[in-house]
C-alpha cells in the first residue's frame, strides 16, 4: 500500500513537469486576450480549490474567502513596493499566508459552532470586516488602493507556469490530504457531524484544518491577484469576490477537484466570449449558470473525479 | 460500571433531564423506555458527551467523565449508536466501520474486530463496497452496530435501534443485541418499542418529562399493570 502511494505520488510528479512544459509551450502560442484569460482562469482555480476544500470536503458552507484572498494580495502588494522580484513575490506570499492562516483560526473558533447558512452568514461578516480594516489601514494605501510596480524577470508566460504549478502542487496536496486518515474525518464530519462526534472524532480540529488549508490557498490566488491586475484596491475584495469563487465550486460540483479546474476554465471562457456582448453579458452568464445547474444540478463533475474513469473502465474512455 | 447521579441537561430554557439518577452494572442490558420528549435520547448524548450537562455526575469505571471531549469517552470505552442510525452516506461500507475504529492504533487489533463484525452481519462483507447511503433501513442499521463495535467498547449505546424497522428485522437486531452481551459488551438500550426492548433487559427505568419514575427489572417492568396501560398498549 506504502509503496504504490509514493509510487502514485511520482508519477504525478513526472506528469506535472510534463504537462507544465506541454502548457507553457502552448500558451506562447495563443493570442494575448487568451492568455489573460487563462491566467484568469488560474487565479479562480487556485482560490476555488481552497473553498473546495471548506465546502466539498468539508462540508462548512464559508462565503469569508473575499478576506483571505485580499490578505494574499496585500501582503504581495505591500512588498512589491520595495521589491518585486520573484523573492518579493515569494516572501509577499508566505506572509500572506501566514496572516490568513493568524486571522481564519480567530474566525474558526467563534463561526465554528454554526453551521449551515449561519455559518454562511458569519464567516461573510468577517470578510467584510477584513476588508473594512485594510481600508482603514495607512499601510494599503486605504480606500484608493496599492498600484503595483511591474514583476521583474517574470512576464505573461512566467506567471503562467508558476500558477499551474500552484494548481499542481495544490491539487497534489488536497488529493492526499483527502486520502489521508485526516481527510477521512473530514469527510465524515461533512456527511454526518454527530455520528463522527459518536465515533471520538475531533470535529471542530478537522473543521478548522479544512478551513486553514482552504484559506491558504485563498491567499496564495490573492498573491497571484496583483501582479496580474497592476494594482488593488479594496472595492476588489467584496463578497461579490466570494460569490465569483463560490460558483466555480458548484458549477464543477461539491468535493470534485475536476470539477474545480474545469469549473475555473469554463467560466473564465464564457466570460471572454461574453465580452462581445457588453450590454447582456451578465443577463447570459446568469442564464448560463441557470442552465447548467439544471441540466447537472450536482455540477459538472457531481462528486466524481476525471480520474474515476480510469478506475472503471480501462483505457479507451478518453 | 456507569453511574448517573442527578443529572441535570438544559436545552437553552428547556429542561430536557431534570435530575435522573441511574447506573449500569456491567454485563446488563439495561433499556429505557419512555415516550417521546421523555429525555432517553438527551440522556445518552450527555453520557458520550454530545450534549454538555448542566450539573450532576457521570462516572464510568470510577472515573468522572465530566467535561470530558467525546473522543476522550470514546478513549475510554463507551460507543454511541446515534437515533437514525447516522451512518456516513458519501462513504463505502468498509470505510464506515474503519471510521468506528478511528481512535485505535492496534492495526491488527482492528482486522480482527472487523472480521468479526462481518461474521455477526454477513450482509456488510457482501457490501463492503458499496456506498453506504445504498443500504436498506435494516442494514444501515447493522452498520451503525457494527461501526459502534469497531472501536471495541466496554458499553455500547444504542438508541432506537427498532426505529423504522420491519418486525423480522426488530427481532432480528434484538437477537444481535442479545448476542452482544453475550460476548461481554454492556448496553445501555433506548427503546420506543417497551415490549421488546424489556424482553431482553436485565433491568429497565421508565422515564417521563425529564425524570425516571419507575424501575425495576425488565420481567418485572413488563408485568406491571402501569407499565400495560402506558406503554403495552394495555
Amino acid at each position: 500500500m506504502k509503496q504504490s502511494f509514493s509510487r502514485k505520488n511520482i508519477t504525478a510528479l513526472l506528469i506535472l513537469v510534463v504537462s507544465v512544459i506541454l502548457l507553457s509551450v502552448m500558451f506562447g502560442l495563443i493570442p494575448p486576450k487568451w492568455q489573460k484569460t487563462f491566467i484568469t482562469a488560474c487565479y479562480y482555480i487556485i482560490g476555488a480549490l481552497g473553498l473546495n476544500l471548506i465546502i466539498g470536503v468539508s462540508g462548512q458552507f464559508s462565503l469569508g474567502h473575499a478576506g483571505f484572498i485580499a490578505i494574499g494580495a496585500y501582503s504581495v502588494g505591500i512588498i512589491f513596493q520595495s521589491n518585486a522580484t520573484i523573492y518579493g513575490f515569494a516572501l509577499g506570499t508566505a506572509l500572506g499566508i501566514v496572516i490568513t492562516c493568524a486571522v481564519a483560526l480567530i474566525i474558526a473558533i467563534p463561526t465554528f459552532r454554526l453551521r449551515g447558512d449561519y455559518l454562511a452568514i458569519a464567516t461573510l461578516g468577517f470578510s467584510e470586516i477584513i476588508r473594512i480594516v485594510i481600508q482603514n489601514l495607512d499601510i494599503t494605501g486605504g480606500a484608493s488602493g496599492l498600484s503595483y510596480l511591474s514583476f521583474e524577470g517574470i512576464n505573461d508566460q512566467g506567471m503562467f507556469i508558476m500558477m499551474v504549478i500552484t494548481i499542481m502542487l495544490a491539487i497534489l496536496l488536497i488529493v492526499n490530504y483527502v486520502k489521508s486518515s485526516h481527510g477521512r474525518a473530514t469527510v465524515s464530519v461533512r456527511e454526518d457531524e454527530i455520528a463522527a462526534e459518536a465515533m471520538g472524532i475531533n470535529t471542530t480540529k478537522y473543521k478548522t484544518v479544512a478551513f486553514l488549508i482552504g484559506a491558504s490557498l485563498a491567499a496564495v490566488a490573492g498573491a497571484y491577484f496583483g501582479p496580474m491586475n497592476f494594482f488593488i484596491k479594496p472595492g476588489d475584495f467584496g463578497f461579490t469576490k466570494s460569490i465569483d469563487v463560490l460558483v466555480i465550486v458548484v458549477l464543477g460540483g461539491m468535493g470534485s477537484l475536476s470539477g474545480t479546474v474545469v469549473g475555473g476554465i469554463f467560466i473564465a471562457v464564457m466570460n471572454t466570449f461574453l465580452q462581445d456582448y457588453s450590454e447582456i453579458r451578465m443577463i447570459l452568464y446568469a442564464l448560463i449558470l441557470v442552465l447548467v445547474m439544471i441540466l447537472r444540478p450536482r455540477g459538472l463533475f457531481g462528486n466524481k473525479e476525471i480520474t474515476d474513469i480510469w478506475k472503471k473502465k480501462t483505457k479507451g474512455a478518453e | 460500571m456507569l453511574k448517573i447521579d442527578n443529572l441535570e441537561l438544559n436545552y437553552g430554557v428547556i429542561r430536557a433531564l431534570k435530575g435522573i439518577t441511574m447506573e449500569v452494572n456491567e454485563g446488563e442490558i439495561v433499556t429505557l423506555i419512555g415516550a417521546n420528549g421523555a429525555g432517553k435520547s438527551s440522556t445518552l448524548k450527555a453520557i458520550s458527551g454530545i450534549e454538555k450537562i448542566k450539573s450532576g455526575s457521570i462516572t464510568f469505571m470510577e472515573e468522572n467523565l465530566h467535561r470530558k471531549s467525546a473522543q476522550d469517552i470514546v478513549k475510554r470505552g463507551i460507543s454511541h449508536v446515534p437515533e437514525g442510525r447516522r451512518i456516513f452516506p458519501g462513504l463505502t461500507v468498509l470505510e464506515n466501520l474503519e471510521m468506528g475504529a478511528y481512535l485505535r492504533k492496534d492495526k491488527e487489533g482492528i482486522r480482527q474486530d472487523l472480521k468479526m463484525v462481518y461474521e455477526r452481519f454477513p450482509i456488510l462483507e457482501a457490501r463492503s463496497k458499496q456506498d453506504a447511503a445504498t443500504l436498506s433501513g435494516g442494514e444501515q442499521q447493522m452498520l451503525a452496530m457494527g461501526r459502534a463495535l469497531m472501536s471495541r467498547p466496554k458499553l455500547l449505546l444504542l438508541d432506537e435501534p427498532s426505529m423504522g424497522l420491519a418486525p423480522i428485522l426488530v427481532r432480528e437486531i434484538f437477537s444481535i443485541i442479545k448476542d452482544i452481551k453475550k460476548q461481554g459488551t454492556t448496553v445501555l438500550l433506548v427503546e420506543q418499542n417497551a415490549r421488546m426492548a424489556l424482553s431482553i433487559a436485565d433491568r429497565a427505568y421508565v422515564m417521563e418529562t425529564g425524570s425516571i419514575v419507575l424501575s425495576g427489572s425488565g420481567e418485572e417492568l413488563a408485568s406491571s399493570k402501569d407499565i400495560q396501560k402506558a406503554y403495552l398498549g394495555g
